[in-house]
């Protein structure tokens, strides 16, 4: 009947692996309007290197014209002469620009960003899965890599080329690029976003007038990406940049860096598909708190408030983090933000995913934070006693019980007595507990009790106003 | 808390405050979804001189909290005394209106255009026009955003010189530096457009729309095209060519792929709100563009509309359109290289055939149809079987059923068992149209397959299907083609195809009457009372009271109730209510079996 055979079915529904190992690795063109005519077949022209050196300049331009010519690469046999052709001319343009000196004369310029436009910038194709799942799947590529990637490698030597000119390169390379630049990070294809982040990285670097722009650029689409689409490609790649751009960051920080900071990064880790950037988010955030270590405790408040409720991966990662975090917190810093941290905490420990449990739990096997825990032992051990003692009899999970007996042994050692006390009270605890509980449900029961009087008391004014009212219009 | 004199009154604001500032979010939200509980009790003066300042106050907690805050003051006005005083609620739904979280954001706007209603116009100056400047002037994006969605709502009932203000915000935000605002912008542009004066439409709004069309983002393009339709509806012929078919133009030919698929998704709208006239020299040629577009996702839009296309354009010449510009591009369409524009193309082609009369469906059409119907794709034949209908009307489904057969079969066999639920439940509206023999001869034995499909739900399906099949051919013919199938079914070694017996006598009883319910069905019903498996037991159970008011008092009284009285002493509990929910609820002739039952039961 199909296919799939009975026994790779889960409940009728075939497993997904098996669905997607069915489907072949796919590439795709761009989306390029095609408005241009079709392409006219190319000619080799002599090698520049063969050329005398006054006209050397000539011909290079010459190339850079012919590599203007776009190929659709989706039909693989289409035009492969004049394909072939670009290609060993771009190969010849990257080697001449990265071996020459002397060669980026100005007028170059608008030949040179003249090329690399009409090349890397398109609209990037919908994409071929409309569930695409980035951890799961495997990205589409561009079809046209063997020229695009040339294009991008001679990009990359131009930036690098030591002649090279931020004042003059300034008026093509401007914001208009740049922009369209950010949009290509959404390519599928992780060979493209890998350039890109090189790419945009010495852009940054060397031309000071479009810095403010870049990040504001790379703000918006963060914040898009958060509240509005939930999807873009190129967010890890971003985030790795932007690693490097805070390292540089001059103290004190201004106050559009910190909203940065409390407006984008922290929200950013709400985010479905965290697992893909959370790496080079986590840098981030450290980097913002080694600069200005007063971040610490908005910081942590933002990732308490953030905390993933139900994805158990997430609360791993958020924990990872947290790991990170204390790695560089001061001392007075801890103390500001202990409480609602180890509430947290806490929780976390008696996490029933034994993954999150065993996460949290590992933070008693770092030598700093143990010393801060221990400085500051009469607030977190009340905030811990609690869960640590319910799961040490309570967890299904041997590994977890076993780390958990650890924990409230080096627990009781930094202080025997408190420990004592908190065991000796811990029933009368729940027991309040409980009481609070009753409590909470009367005063909702009573306070029910008001609103129905008042309700009445109410309606029985409307009524009256209503009659009131109907006397008023017969009498009128 | 209380006062020592017993005054409860302060007790509410107290338990509130409690509640709010509870560590666990859901005892924060609970309190927060009875605040109108709180409010009531602590009457109307306190609901304003309290309550609200304190929510304004402690603002600050997790989204889902806020969300529930910003939906209840929507409602508030009663509570805080009437519209007199309905302005009180401004403050915390305009912090509300800041917040990032798009989802509140969007819950406060929603409140406030909400409670904008309730406001005198005098208020509407003073206190809300006001808050809706300072929105639209605020720092952050999110309040700005916010602003984007209040303007329509004051716009109507302010003075004159107020009008002029809230024009000029509204300028400014669609030029605003953040995209997120002109996406803001551009999304109620339509909106508000409605609620301004003609003029102000042609100098303003035009202008706005233009710009905004062109936009270097193309997210904020698209949003154009959507006010594209609202704009154009507002402005009289005349002035259409002038200032919005340059903008249009250009969208459709957009170099993003997005913004083309927004106009195709929208044509249908776009060629109501443009008319007859310009639908005919410019959206034909451009909904050809759209047909033959680079980007799959846009022609599979266009292809969803081509019916409608068609149908709305005007009458004197539309075969000729048709025939002529829209047919060729729908026969490339027909051999797509993406399924989905296939599939898009199947679910409306056959609506074409009414359009275009028997003639032309012969001879254009059915070529089409026969291709679709043989195509590599479910999802296309299915769309072309579930359409049969427009065709029957205007040649008769003859045509097509020697190629129909395949492709049913094939569907019906197909291995996603999605797929094969679809065809079922077109079999009904197939039988009608093939004919009982038609049926009979070719379509009887999968109808009967699909009763022991591995999949629940096609074996639910399938049995419903007999149901609908037995009220269109009736009973006679149920007797003597599907119910001794069925019926054999009982002695499956299987217990879920000798539960789909009962399923399939619980569906089939009322269709096929007393008598054969009766004579034939119930005997299967009550030896099946004695099955080794519980679960075929208690269906056993549950028929015996769905197929009950059929049944004639007699057999109720001597045949069913012992059977029921058995199973209701069964070992297995869930036979046993069952069973005890049978008894109670059939209508047994005598009272006195009323009482013995009731008393019979656990309660």
């Amino acid at each position: 009947m199909s296919a799939i055979s009975a026994s790779e079915k889960v409940d009728g529904f075939t497993r997904k692996s098996m669905r997607k190992a069915q489907k072949q690795r796919k590439s795709q063109g761009s989306s390029q309007y095609r408005t241009q005519s079709a392409p006219v077949e190319l000619s080799p022209l002599p090698q520049l290197k063969d050329a005398p050196s006054t006209e050397q300049q000539e011909l290079f331009t010459q190339k850079l014209q012919q590599c203007c010519m776009l190929f659709d690469f989706l039909d693989s046999v289409m035009d492969l002469k004049s394909k072939e052709i670009k290609r060993a001319t771009l190969n010849e343009l990257v080697d001449y620009v990265s071996t020459n000196r002397g060669v980026l004369v100005e007028s170059t310029y608008p030949e040179i960003t003249n090329m690399i436009c009409t090349n890397i910038f398109r609209t990037l194709p919908p994409s071929d899965n409309p569930d695409f799942d980035p951890e799961e799947d495997e990205p589409t590529l561009e079809a046209s890599w063997p020229h695009v990637q040339l294009v991008y490698e001679f990009l990359l030597r131009f930036l690098e080329n030591p002649d090279f000119q931020p004042s003059i390169a300034k008026r093509h390379i401007d914001q208009k690029f740049v922009l369209q630049l950010l949009e290509l990070f959404d390519s599928e294809d992780p060979r493209e976003r890998d350039f890109l982040k090189t790419i945009l990285h010495r852009i940054y670097g060397k031309f000071l007038g479009l810095r403010a722009f870049i990040r504001k650029q790379i703000n918006n689409i963060f914040l898009r990406f958060i509240y509005e689409t939930e999807h873009f490609n190129g967010v890890a790649e971003l985030l790795e940049i932007l690693g490097s751009i805070i390292n540089g960051f001059a103290l004190p920080l201004k106050a559009e860096h910190k909203q940065f900071l409390m407006k984008v990064l922290i929200p950013l880790h709400t985010a479905k598909g965290l697992a893909l950037f959370h790496a080079q988010l986590a840098y981030c955030v450290v980097q913002f708190l080694e600069k200005d270590p007063t971040l610490t405790e908005p910081v942590i408040r933002g990732l308490l408030k953030f905390w993933p409720r139900t994805c158990s991966q997430k609360e791993v990662m958020f924990l990872g983090e947290i790991e990170e975090i204390l790695d560089v917190i001061e001392p007075t810093q801890f103390k500001k933000i202990q409480e609602p941290l180890f509430k947290q905490i806490s929780k976390c420990v008696a996490n029933p995913h034994f993954q999150v449990a065993e996460r949290a739990l590992y933070f008693w096997n770092n030598e700093y934070i143990l010393s801060l825990i221990e400085e500051n032992i009469d607030k977190v051990l009340p905030i811990m006693f609690g869960s640590l003692y319910r799961i040490s009899k309570e967890h299904w999970n041997p590994t977890i019980v076993a780390l958990v007996y650890n924990v409230l042994k080096t627990l009781m050692e930094m202080n025997c007595t408190l420990f004592d006390e908190l065991t000796s009270s811990y029933k009368a605890e729940r027991q309040r507990e409980k009481k609070k509980e009753q409590e909470r449900d009367e005063l909702w029961k009573k306070l029910d009790e008001l609103r129905l009087s008042n309700a009445a008391l109410v309606q029985n004014n409307r009524r009256e106003w209503q009659v009131y009212g109907q006397n008023n219009i017969k009498k009128g | 808390m209380a006062g020592a004199d017993g005054d409860d009154s302060l007790y509410p604001i107290a338990v509130l405050i409690d509640e709010l500032r509870n560590e666990d979010v859901q005892l924060r939200l609970n309190s927060i979804k009875k605040l109108s509980t709180i409010a009531l009790a602590l009457g109307v003066e306190r609901t304003r001189t309290e309550l609200l300042p304190f929510l304004t106050d402690t603002i600050y907690d997790e989204d889902e909290v806020l969300l529930a805050l910003a939906e209840q003051l929507g409602n508030f006005t009663m509570l805080v005394g009437g519209p007199e005083y309905v302005h009180c609620l401004l403050p915390p739904l305009e912090s509300l209106a800041t917040v990032e979280e798009t989802v509140v954001r969007d819950k406060a706007v929603e409140s406030l255009r909400k409670i904008s209603q309730e406001h005198s116009p005098v208020d509407l100056e003073v206190h809300f026009e006001p808050l809706v400047k300072r929105l639209a002037s605020g720092d952050w994006f999110t309040s700005r955003t916010s602003a984007c969605g209040l303007f329509s709502v004051c716009y109507p009932r302010v003075s004159s010189t107020v009008k002029a203000e809230i024009r000029q915000h509204f300028r400014t935000l669609c030029s605003d530096d953040t995209p997120m605002v002109r996406r803001a912008a551009a999304s109620k542009l339509g909106e508000f457009a409605k609620v301004l004066e003609l003029d102000y439409v042609k100098s303003d709004i035009i202008s706005l729309f233009t710009a905004l069309a062109s936009d270097e983002q193309d997210s904020v393009r698209l949003l154009a095209v959507e006010a594209c339709v609202s704009i154009a509806t507002l402005l009289p012929q005349e002035d259409l060519e002038s200032l919005v078919m340059p903008t249009l133009r250009q969208a459709a030919e957009d170099k993003s792929w997005r913004v083309r698929y927004m106009v195709a998704d929208k044509f249908s709208e776009l060629q109501k709100a443009v008319g007859p006239e310009i639908t005919k020299n410019d959206l034909v040629p451009a909904f050809q563009n759209l047909l033959k577009d680079c980007e799959a996702e846009v022609r599979a839009a266009a292809a969803n509309k081509v019916k409608e296309f068609c149908e709305n354009l005007p009458e004197e010449n539309r075969e000729q359109i048709i025939m002529t510009h829209i047919l060729p591009c729908v026969k490339e369409l027909v051999s797509d290289t993406n399924q989905h524009v296939k599939s898009a193309l199947a679910s409306v082609i056959m609506g074409l055939s009414t359009i275009l009369g028997k003639d032309n469906t012969i001879e254009h059409l059915l070529p089409l149809f026969l291709a679709q119907l043989k195509d590599e794709c479910p999802e296309v034949r299915l769309n072309i079987i579930s359409n049969l209908d427009c065709v029957n009307e205007v040649i008769g489904i003859r045509q097509l059923s020697q190629s129909l057969l395949p492709a049913i079969v094939e569907l019906a066999e197909d291995a996603k068992w999605r797929v094969r639920l679809a065809i079922i439940e077109y079999m009904p509206l197939l039988a009608g149209q093939l004919g009982v023999e038609f049926f009979d001869e070719k379509l009887n034995t999968l109808c009967m397959a699909w009763l022991i499909d591995h999949v629940y739900a096609i074996r639910e399906a399938a049995t419903c299907n007999l149901m609908k099949l037995v009220e269109k051919f009736g009973a006679e013919w149920a007797q003597n083609t599907i119910v001794p199938k069925v019926l054999g079914m009982a002695n499956d070694p299987n217990y879920l195809h000798r539960m789909t017996t009962l399923f399939c006598i619980n569906a089939l009883s009322e269709a096929c009457g007393q008598d054969i319910t009766t004579k034939q069905m119930l005997p299967v019903v009550l030896k099946m009372s004695n099955d080794q498996v519980a679960n075929v037991r208690f269906n056993v159970a549950k028929s015996l009271q769905k197929i009950g008011p059929v049944l004639d008092s007699n057999a109720l009284q001597t045949e069913v109730k012992p059977v029921l009285e058995k199973l209701a002493t069964d070992t297995d509990m869930d036979v046993k209510y069952f069973a005890q929910e049978a008894i109670s609820g059939t209508r047994f002739t005598l009272a006195s079996l009323h009482i013995s039952t009731k008393s019979d039961l656990p309660f």
